[in-house]
């Protein structure tokens, strides 16, 4: 067994990570949060997470980044916005869950051998270029993303339903003014950096 | 009123072709034909929003912006689409600072976009515009005795609310009722079904899934309706393995509304994308009295 230190002091906590996720999520409300819980028994993926949503609004009001943004919860988040329409201090928690994510990617913090953030940095990457998803290569773009060349294997048996009933397709779809699109995200890019 | 532009985004045209297959014949039968917008981009769906939120208003303010030089507002038959658009669309009206910042780009590559279109879906237009009372002037052949559990999923109904309640909306209900089906009360209705979580998290879709399954099977329901490609594909996809690791053997039906609409309105079976099910809808048949398959 390793020994650490499992308690995180004062001085290491991030007294601005709140305010940057208020900022982020345009959610002034998570300083609202009483702790009531309503967003964690609302969430039909909480029995899956190691912090619940509850706990992560705790975590940000407090400072814990790290443990926040390394966290599989945000990326757990379905986005059902369940918490969100139920919550009495009107947190918009499923906008604060994409907060996260979007703040984990930036400072590369995401579970990197998780297969949600790698699929959505894929479909980032293949809509910006074509303007439109082709879900078959999104899935293997994934796979090759995770470097697990054989996880396409364990949807065989949904590839071969999906192929037998014409629902599979193999052709890159494409707009027609990608130059436009292109453009487009170019100078947002060069302006918002 | 503003015509509507059919926004189908990318899995009408890929693996919920059904969908597509169903919808336009049901809105040619209606008299409501509808018209794909022109050259429009992918959503973004939720990936978007989870790496660059502006990057995500700005493409959906492109096809915003095609719809209305058009003079056209947006039907988004899935609840992803309709929702990453509805709320781009809400942000991109909010007058945000950042939010002027990406109008001010979309201006400058051709894009300009005021905030005058509107996002709805199909079934908000066929229960709120349209009418219920013409549908039913229109139903060739009540679809009696048919059990059907309607689900709505997440994101037709949250976080927006002004259509329908968030937690237990009626209005897919109340669509079945006018064309002769029978709702069943399905008290999971507008549990998450895991959404893109469920192909990659086998253990999470297929957790959340049998939990869906069993509720409508538990109300008797002989089929299960959605609204969205995700709901369809996840609902459906997951049964094999869910009766290998649960033992417990659905075979429920998963249909589009739209599928069982234009049964109703008196179209050909053949022409509602039947065949793309993956699922034997011989139960289904049986029960509607038309015996076997086609």
């Amino acid at each position: 067994m390793e020994i650490h230190k499992k308690v995180v002091f004062e001085d290491e906590l991030d007294h601005f990570f709140l305010d940057e996720i208020k900022e982020k999520s345009l959610s002034e409300e998570i300083s609202r949060c009483i702790q009531c819980g309503t967003c964690s028994s609302s969430c039909p993926l909480a029995e899956y997470m190691e912090h619940s949503p509850r706990k992560i609004i705790a975590m940000i009001k407090q400072g814990f980044k790290d443990e926040a943004l390394k966290s599989f919860t945000p990326w757990l988040c379905a986005s059902c916005y369940s918490c969100q329409v139920r919550c009495p201090a009107n947190i918009k928690i499923t906008d604060v869950m994409y907060a996260l994510k979007r703040e984990a990617i930036e400072t590369k913090s995401y579970p990197s051998k998780f297969p949600i953030p790698a699929l959505a940095q894929e479909m980032h990457k293949i809509i910006a270029k074509n303007g439109r998803n082709s879900e078959l290569w999104l899935v293997l773009k994934m796979y090759l993303r995770l470097k697990n060349p054989l996880g396409p294997l364990k949807m065989a048996s949904t590839g071969m339903s999906l192929m037998k009933t014409g629902r599979m397709s193999l052709k890159i779809e494409k707009i027609k003014n990608r130059k436009q699109l292109h453009k487009l995200l170019n100078s947002l890019a060069e302006e918002t950096k | 009123m503003k015509e509507y532009a059919y926004y189908p985004g990318c899995s009408l045209k890929a693996g919920s072709k059904h969908y597509e297959e169903s919808l336009l014949p049901v809105f040619r039968e209606l008299e409501a034909p509808l018209e794909e917008l022109e050259d429009w981009n992918c959503c973004g769906a939720t990936a978007y929003f989870s790496v660059d939120e502006t990057m995500a208003a700005a493409i959906c303010g492109r096809n915003l912006s095609l719809a209305e030089k058009a003079n056209k507002d947006i039907l988004a038959p899935c609840a992803g689409c309709f929702l990453t658009m509805k709320k781009s669309n809400s942000f991109l009206q909010s007058g945000h600072e950042k939010a002027q910042v990406i109008l001010e780009n979309l201006r400058k590559v051709g894009c300009e976009y005021k905030g005058t279109v509107r996002v709805i879906h199909p079934l908000e237009y066929l229960t709120k515009e349209y009418g219920l009372e013409k549908i039913k002037q229109k139903v060739q052949k009540k679809l009696k005795d048919l059990k059907v559990a309607s689900y709505y999923g997440c994101q037709l109904v949250r976080p927006y609310t002004e259509f329908d309640d968030p937690d237990y909306p009626v209005s897919l209900d109340n669509l079945m009722d006018s064309i002769g089906a029978e709702p069943v009360d399905y008290s999971a209705k507008t549990r998450c079904c895991g959404g893109s979580l469920a192909g990659t998290l086998e253990e999470i879709g297929l957790g959340l899934n049998h939990l869906l399954l069993k509720e409508a099977k538990r109300k008797g329901a002989d089929v299960i309706v959605t609204i969205c490609p995700l709901c369809q594909f996840n609902l459906e996809i997951t049964q094999e393995k869910i009766a290998k690791k649960y033992k417990e053997d659905f075979k429920i039906p998963i249909l589009y509304f739209t599928q069982l609409m234009g049964l109703a309105l008196g179209i050909s079976k053949d022409d509602l994308g039947f065949s793309r099910s993956i699922i034997s809808l011989d139960s289904m048949w049986e029960k509607l009295g038309n015996g076997g398959r086609k």
